[in-house]
């Protein structure tokens, strides 16, 4: 079974994010990382690869040279291979082009399953899973908190706002898991180790027959036009209880027509 | 005026409220259509009516419940195609989004999701997202096609605009994609008699400080003498203490109440990105130095067992 697994290289959430002139993410003076909700991701695929009789494991990212870092974590997890899609003229490609670049690369890698994390931890917008599904083909077994793999079927629960779901589909498909899914791995210092001896392959958009205009910021299907730093709220008012802050809370409450 | 497809989410009829919120925005764009689906779609018209819906597109089909997304997209694609519209509207929900996601490939639209507000501008509907755990807001629009935008609850009020309504069979035939993934069974999530998560107009939570799963009845009394629903942060869950589907923050559900009241949270940047665009924020924690009370309008520093009790007697009384 070949496994893809869809990984991002985000800005550290506790460091200053911030955007660059061009209102695209500034991911220059910012420490990047393996996004956490994709460590789960990594994990549950080598659950799923320890299940399987032969599975193989790719982490596959598009973004910068510092980006290898994610892949290298993932590695160092216990995946097998990476491929890294790197390209200038990706600069500024929105949700639509890189799942149309992620679509390629894992055609060409080659894939019966695709695990993705729900989201990523700066953009959050959650779709990129589905939006790979409907370019695939093939169907998407989605935000799942348990996921398991048996004879060519996989299943799941999700956990949805109204009901709680057991889905099952057949591969190849496209599955993404919450953080509920499982506690995800440290790597093991000999899983350091043997991660810098596995393969790192890289392409760019050539590769995978992708013209500069279907992606980066000209090519985008959306456009930011303004971002404004939201201003520091004003210091609250703050009180120590000193047997009366309950009270003191509620005509607070009162006050602003809470109660 | 150019018409405008709001997608419809309900419960066997029921119209939820985030989408009576996209139908008042969607009036600041142009006439909404909307798109029920599945069981107790018709059922959806007069709620549908009452809040501007000129047109109310209907499909019932068993594959809508018997397999996952994919119908839903079809029947979304059947009514952009028969109705042309200015742009397609959807509330954020995780589904809602997928199904959204799926439309803007197959129509070759771009997508932005998770709106908090949205007004007409001169290239099409510009849309405001709160970004980077709120500390940034951005104004943006869908450049390439037909604008497919999802929207947070509680992005705007919810407004009386008595419409037409017209009830209309939408004809959706299937995709093979469309029973690609089968939902094998459903357990509905259980009442707690409190309001929605992401749509309360209040909100009180809990965290490490609440200090066990017993423990939250203080904080579920304190919800309930205000009629607010009940979040927990990521420590909570994470200890068992409170369902993952009550977490507020980056990995749970984001919230935008008129209310929001945080107990026995220290607020980490993870918890922050949940709630910071809460209207009013108020803390109540036994550590001076969380960071949570450079958050807040309101906080008391002191110990919750004592503070939330009162408070929640307090507000009793004064409701009479």
């Amino acid at each position: 079974m070949r496994i893809v697994v869809c990984v991002k290289y985000v800005p550290d959430a506790t460091g200053d994010r911030h955007f660059a002139e061009d209102l695209t993410v500034d991911r220059d003076d910012v420490d990047g990382l393996l996004s956490e909700l994709d460590e789960y991701a990594v994990e549950q695929a080598l659950q799923i690869a320890d299940e399987a009789d032969d599975a193989e494991i790719t982490v596959l990212t598009v973004g910068p040279e510092d980006a290898k870092d994610a892949l290298r974590k993932a590695l160092s997890m216990g995946a097998d291979k990476a491929v890294h899609v790197e390209d200038d003229d990706l600069h500024g490609t929105d949700v639509m082009g890189t799942s149309l670049v992620l679509a390629k690369a894992i055609e060409k890698t080659g894939y019966d399953l695709v695990v993705c994390g729900m989201a990523s931890t700066d953009g959050t917008m959650g779709v990129l899973p589905a939006l790979l599904a409907e370019r695939l083909g093939v169907p998407q077994v989605t935000l799942l908190s348990e996921v398991s793999v048996e004879d060519g079927v996989v299943k799941g629960r999700r956990d949805g706002d109204t009901a709680s779901e057991q889905l099952e589909a057949s591969l190849p498909a496209v599955v993404s898991v919450t953080d509920q899914s499982g506690e995800a791995r440290y790597p093991s210092f000999k899983g350091i180790m043997a991660a810098k001896k596995k393969p790192v392959e890289s392409l760019d958009l050539s590769d995978l027959e992708i013209e500069a205009d279907e992606v980066g910021l000209e090519g985008a299907w959306t456009a930011v036009d303004a971002v404004v730093e939201r201003p520091a709220r004003t210091a609250g008012t703050i009180v120590k209880d000193e047997g009366e802050g309950g009270k003191q809370l509620a005509a607070f409450l009162a006050e602003r027509k809470f109660i | 005026m150019a018409e405008v497809l709001v997608y419809v989410d309900h419960v066997d009829g029921a119209v939820r409220k985030p989408t009576l919120e996209l139908l008042t925005l969607a009036r600041r764009i142009g006439e909404p259509v909307a798109v029920a689906l599945g069981s107790g779609a018709e059922a959806t018209a007069g709620t549908l009516a009452e809040h501007g819906a000129t047109r109310v597109l209907t499909a019932e089909a068993p594959e809508f419940a018997d397999y996952l997304v994919v119908p839903k997209v079809d029947a979304l694609q059947a009514a952009y195609e028969a109705v042309s519209p200015a742009a397609v509207l959807v509330p954020s929900s995780a589904e809602g989004k997928e199904i959204a996601a799926r439309l803007a490939v197959r129509i070759g639209s771009g997508i932005v999701t998770d709106a908090v507000d949205l007004e007409a501008g001169e290239q099409g509907p510009v849309a405001t997202q709160s970004v980077f755990a709120a500390s940034f807001t951005t104004r943006s629009r869908v450049s390439k096609g037909t604008p497919v935008i999802t929207v947070k609850p509680n992005s705007a009020p919810v407004e009386a605009a008595p419409a037409a309504g017209a009830v209309e069979a939408l004809s959706v035939s299937f995709s093979a994609q469309a029973t690609g993934t089968k939902v094998v069974s459903r357990v509905p999530r259980e009442s707690t008699g409190r309001p929605e998560l992401t749509e309360a107009a209040i909100v009180v939570s809990g965290g490490r400080g609440v200090g066990g799963a017993e423990n939250f009845a203080v904080v579920e009394a304190l919800a309930d003498s205000l009629g607010a629903a009940v979040g927990a942060s990521r420590a909570a869950v994470d200890a068992g203490w409170y369902p993952h589907s009550s977490q507020v923050g980056q990995t749970g559900k984001s919230v935008s109440p008129q209310l929001y009241i945080a107990t026995g949270i220290s607020g980490a940047i993870q918890h922050r990105a949940g709630m910071q665009t809460s209207k009013t924020i108020v803390a109540i924690n036994k550590d001076a130095e969380a960071p949570i009370f450079d958050l807040v309008d309101y906080g008391v520093v002191g110990d919750l067992f004592e503070v939330v009790p009162q408070l929640t007697e307090e507000i009793k009384t004064r409701k009479g």
